[in-house]
């Protein structure tokens, strides 16, 4: 199988705060993978680097088989250019636990934006593209709702039609439901759930929540001090840990 | 015997200050406009990525802020025509309002600017759009909604500092109201019907801003 990203001894600081450490990971297409592991781990970061929002400082990330970041005691070897960074990016969709939403534009208006102003769709190809996702994420009744008018649940509905526009290959969640009242939580692992059924689209999750990874993830790994201390199945990591720390991890998590 | 109001004379000097609102009114949109194009173009210079050109871009902003209005107007009006550049005294002025004005505006763009989380970037980039459409559709719509009042504070402001443009023989409203008065050595009327008209302005002025803040507001919240 090929492998969608792969991450190759990847270092990232920030100051003196290591992040990513010798960090290595890979990722087939079409896998689902849920990333757990306590606050401050760099699981983010790790997110923002595949979305190319954050640099790297060592090591090589590439997506598709295609070099995203290449870079040797800080340099980078590849040119983070804005065109490289651009083209790269249309492999990924990423949704944020705040949403980030635009607030100027309505419901359509943030689906549509891209597709219109990035792709060159008409307005009218690009609204009829918008309101098919957004029909799916079920949300047909709120086209024209400003986000301040939506509930967190709704908000971040739109988010993932939003990035979903743009037609990626990659969906990567940052806490998509974290910032979510316990009873808006189901809609949106609705929407996850029916993606992860996309043979084709691979899908990185990271969250706190035992129950959103094992909804969407056929890999688990959990991640401590910048590196993956242990990677398997849901069933495996959630049922038998076999490292201590993830023991800790989980054991916290339920207690909370 | 003279009363302290004369009717009359009032009526008589009417045109003349009505001439001198209408070129106040002009001075001050005329300025507005010019502050919100040099206000931008200010803040693009201090951002810009040449150190030397954003240098260069704070230091007007500081020299324009830090100096008086009138000296401002009087280098306008005597040093452009020796580089050349012969305007009217009602266009010198306009530029001087605008570039005075202009230091300030940029500020308030940097606000606005700066009120933007983070988060909305982190979407514009990851949705690939490119900086003109970023801007286009998706910041400035954002950053000029709370910029209003302030911008309406500035338009105000302005009003107020078109008397300063009599020293370069701007026949404005002020001026018109001298004139009037020192022909005739009577001060009360033109001087109470400037401060009227002053005062008409710029409550149409605070109106325009309550309509726009209703409509910008209604919109999103
Ligand atoms: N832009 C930044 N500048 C400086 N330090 C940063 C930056 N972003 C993250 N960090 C630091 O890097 C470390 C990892 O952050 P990251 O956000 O990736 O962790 P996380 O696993 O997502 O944590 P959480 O579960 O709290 O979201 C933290 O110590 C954080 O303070
Ligand atoms: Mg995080």
């Amino acid at each position: 199988m090929s492998d969608m990203i792969t991450f190759d001894k990847v270092d990232k600081r920030f100051g003196q705060t290591v992040v990513l450490d010798q960090f290595d990971f890979r990722v087939a297409r079409g896998e689902k993978v849920a990333i757990i592991g306590p606050s401050g781990s760099g699981k983010s970061t790790l997110l923002r680097i595949i979305m190319a929002l954050q640099d790297i400082d060592q090591g090589k990330v590439s997506l598709d088989g295609r070099p995203l970041w290449d870079a040797a005691g800080g340099k980078h070897r590849i040119k983070p250019t804005r065109k490289h960074l651009r083209d790269m990016r249309s492999l990924v969709g990423m949704v944020f636990q705040n949403f980030n939403l635009f607030p100027n534009l309505t419901a359509l208006g943030n689906v549509a934006a891209a597709p219109r102003h990035v792709l060159g769709l008409s307005q009218a190809e690009a609204e009829a593209r918008a309101a098919a996702l957004l029909a799916q994420v079920g949300l047909s009744d709120k086209l024209q709702n400003y986000p301040a008018t939506l509930s967190g649940g709704q908000q971040q509905r739109v988010a993932i039609a939003r990035a979903m526009a743009l037609e990626p290959e990659i969906m990567l969640f940052d806490e998509a439901t974290s910032a979510l009242d316990p009873e808006r939580v189901g809609e949106v692992l609705e929407v996850m759930r029916a993606l992860a059924h996309e043979r084709d689209l691979t899908i990185v999750v990271v969250t706190h929540q035992i129950g959103v990874a094992r909804a969407i993830a056929d890999r688990i790994c959990f991640m401590e001090g910048g590196r993956i201390l242990e990677d398997g199945t849901p069933q495996q990591i959630l049922n038998e840990p076999r490292n201590e720390r993830t023991r800790a991890f989980l054991r916290a998590v339920h207690l909370s | 015997m003279t009363e302290i109001f004369s009717w009359p004379f009032a009526a008589e000097i009417l045109p003349a200050l009505l001439r001198g609102a209408v070129v106040t009114f002009i001075a001050t949109i005329g300025g507005f406009f010019a502050s919100l194009i040099i206000g931008a173009v200010l803040l693009a210079l201090g951002r810009s990525k040449q150190t030397a050109i954003a240098w260069l871009g704070r230091g007007l902003v500081e020299l324009l802020r830090s100096t008086p209005l009138l000296i401002q107007v009087y280098v306008l009006f005597f040093v452009l025509p020796d580089a050349g550049i012969v305007l009217e005294p009602v266009t010198t002025g306009i530029l001087a309002l605008g570039l005075y004005h202009g230091a300030y505006v940029a500020e308030a763009y940097r606000a606005g600017l700066d009120s933007i989380p983070r988060g909305q970037w982190d979407a514009i980039e990851s949705l690939r759009f490119s900086r003109f459409a970023a801007y286009r559709y998706l910041i400035l719509p954002q950053a000029i909604a709370p910029l209003v009042p302030s911008l309406g504070n500035t338009f105000i402001t302005m009003l107020k500092d078109t008397p300063i443009l009599a020293a370069i023989t701007v026949p404005e409203l002020m001026f018109a109201a001298n004139d009037a008065g020192s022909q005739s050595f009577r001060y009360v009327e033109p001087m109470t019907m400037a401060a009227i008209a002053y005062l008409v302005m710029s409550l149409i002025a605070a109106f325009a801003v309550f309509l726009l803040r209703q409509r910008l507001g209604t919109r999103y919240a």
